[in-house]
C-alpha cells in the first residue's frame, strides 16, 4: 500500500510554513508526526494534492510553563509527556493519558497536537484536553488566534481550523491550588482504539470543587464535553451521591453506536462507571497535591 | 526528491517520490530485505528500525521525512561475523519460530536495553506491546530479551558506562 501522489514541503520556519499554507491551503494537509496521517493517506482516505510536513520546525517540541499555563509545543509527542516526570506530578492525567496511546512505537512518533488536530472521536487526547479546559494557539500568515478546545470539534475529523492555520502550540490552565484529574480507558488490547475512555480533572477550594472538566471518548460523532456533568459538581463537594449523580449525567450526554467493540448500551454504562472511578481517582489526587 | 541518510552506520542516498514510504525505500532501493512488510496498517511492528535510536514503525514514515537522519535495521545489529547481545539471546533462548516478526523484537528489545539494562519482566512486555508474533511465541521473546540483558550486564563492569 502507498499513498496516491502529492507534493511535499519541509519548511525550515513558521513563516515559510504558513507562506505555503496561503498559497495552497485549501488542498495541503499538514503533517507532524504523521501516525495517523499516513495511514489515511495510504489507504487513499486523504489524496491532499501537498503534504506540509511541519516535522522540521524549530522549537516546537517544548514542554513550557509560563504565567499559570503548561504549553505543549505542536512537535512534542506521546513519549515525551509519558515519560515526563515533572508533568506526572503537577497533571497526572497528561502521563496516564499518553501511557495508552496506541503502541510505544506509535508514541515515538505521534504528537499531541496532531491527534487533537486529526479530530477523530476515538482520539484520546481531544477528551483530555476537553477535561483541563485547554486552548490551542493557531497561526496563519495574517496573524494568531487562541480557540477553545471546546467547540473546537465538529464533526469527526472536522475542526474549526481554518486552512491557511497551523496550531504551533496547545495551552493548558495549571491550577494554583488543589487539582487532581484520571483517564479511564477500556481496549481491547493494545494499539486499539478505545471502546470507551473519559478523561476527568477537578480542582478544588477546601473540599469544595470549583472548576470540573469531563471529557468522553468514542462514545459519538465527536469527543464530547459532558457539561451537565461537570455543572453539577461545580460547588459541591465530592461525595458518593454528587459523584453518582454527575456519572449519571455524564452517561446521557454520550451518544454512542452499537459495533464490534461494544452495544450503545454497554458504552453508556461504561462512561457511568468511568465517570465515578475518575472522580474518585481524581479527588485522591487532589487531595494529595500541597496547595 | 533526493534522500540521504545513514543507514547501518554508511550514508546512503536515493531519488524517490514524496511517497515512498521508508520501508519500501529500504527493501526496495537499498535491498534490505530483513525489515519486513506485515500488516502495512501500523499495526503489527514487523517493519520496525530505529530511527535516531527509537523504534519506529517505517510502514508510517516517508523516506523524505528521514532525510539526514539516521537509520538501523536488523542488517546493522551484528558486527561482521559477531552477533549483538540481542541476536544471541534469541538464538540461545529460540526466541523465534518463524522467524518474521524477529527482526522488530531484536531491535525493540536493542533500543530498551539501551536506556534501561535491566528491564523487568513487565517492562518488557510492555516495550514489545506494539510488536504482534502470530506464532505467540512471546514468552521465549521475553527469555531472549532478558539473557541479552544478563550478556550486556556481564560484559560492563560494576558501576561501569555502557
Amino acid at each position: 500500500m502507498f499513498p496516491a501522489a502529492f507534493d511535499y514541503r519541509a519548511p525550515a520556519t513558521l513563516d515559510e510554513a504558513l507562506g505555503v499554507l496561503k498559497e495552497r491551503g485549501d488542498d495541503a494537509k499538514v503533517m507532524a508526526g504523521g501516525q495517523s496521517l499516513i495511514p489515511l493517506l495510504k489507504l487513499r482516505f486523504a489524496q491532499p494534492a501537498l503534504v506540509l510536513d511541519i516535522g522540521r520546525l524549530p522549537a516546537m517540541n517544548q514542554i513550557a510553563r509560563s504565567d499559570g499555563h503548561l504549553s505543549i509545543g505542536a512537535l512534542v509527542r506521546h513519549v515525551d509527556v509519558e515519560h515526563d516526570l515533572e508533568l506526572a506530578k503537577q497533571t497526572p492525567i497528561l502521563g496516564e493519558a499518553a501511557h495508552w496511546i496506541a503502541d510505544p512505537l506509535v508514541r515515538n512518533r505521534g504528537t499531541v497536537v496532531g491527534s487533537v488536530c486529526h479530530a477523530d472521536p476515538a482520539g484520546d487526547w481531544g477528551s483530555v484536553m476537553l477535561a483541563l479546559g485547554a486552548e490551542l494557539v493557531a497561526r496563519s500568515a495574517s496573524g494568531e488566534r487562541v480557540i477553545p478546545v471546546a467547540g473546537f470539534f465538529q464533526d469527526p475529523f472536522t475542526t474549526t481550523l481554518k486552512p491557511d492555520e497551523i496550531v504551533t502550540a496547545i495551552r493548558i490552565p495549571i491550577s494554583s491550588g488543589r487539582a487532581g484529574g484520571a483517564y479511564n480507558k477500556l481496549e481491547r488490547k493494545v494499539g486499539d482504539f478505545a471502546t470507551v475512555a473519559v478523561a476527568v480533572q477537578v480542582e478544588m477550594d477546601g473540599r469544595k470543587v470549583t472548576r470540573a472538566g469531563i471529557g468522553l471518548t468514542s462514545v459519538g460523532p465527536t469527543n464530547i464535553k459532558a457539561t451537565q456533568a461537570e455543572k453539577a459538581l461545580v460547588g459541591r463537594e465530592l461525595t458518593d451521591e454528587t459523584i453518582r449523580e454527575a456519572a449519571r449525567l455524564a452517561a446521557e450526554a454520550a451518544n454512542p453506536k452499537d459495533d464490534i467493540r461494544g452495544s450503545a448500551a454497554y458504552k453508556k454504562d461504561v462512561v457511568r462507571v468511568f465517570v465515578q472511578r475518575g472522580l474518585h481517582t481524581a479527588l485522591g489526587r487532589a487531595q494529595e497535591v500541597k496547595a | 526528491m533526493k534522500v540521504t541518510m545513514q543507514v547501518n552506520g554508511a550514508e546512503r542516498t536515493g531519488d524517490v517520490e514524496p511517497r515512498v514510504l521508508l520501508v519500501d525505500f529500504l527493501r526496495t532501493n537499498l535491498a534490505l530485505t530483513g525489515t519486513h512488510v506485515g500488516c502495512d496498517t501500523t499495526s503489527c511492528g514487523a517493519c520496525t528500525v530505529l530511527l535516531d535510536g527509537e523504534p519506529v514503525k517505517s510502514c508510517t514514515l516517508l523516506a523524505v521525512q528521514v532525510d539526514g537522519r539516521e537509520i538501523k535495521t536488523v542488517e546493522g545489529l551484528a558486527q561482521g561475523a559477531t552477533l549483538s547481545p540481542l541476536q544471541i539471546g534469541f538464538h540461545e533462548e529460540h526466541g523465534l519460530q518463524c522467524g518474521f516478526c524477529t527482526p522488530g523484537m531484536m531491535l525493540v528489545g536493542t533500543a530498551l536495553l539501551e536506556h534501561n539494562p535491566n528491564p523487568t519482566d513487565e517492562q518488557i512486555r510492555w516495550a514489545i506491546s506494539g510488536n504482534i508474533c502470530r506464532c505467540t511465541g512471546y514468552m521465549n521473546i521475553v527469555k531472549a530479551i532478558q539473557h541479552a540483558a544478563r550478556l550486556q550486564q556481564a560484559a560492563v563492569p560494576a558501576g561501569g558506562v555502557k
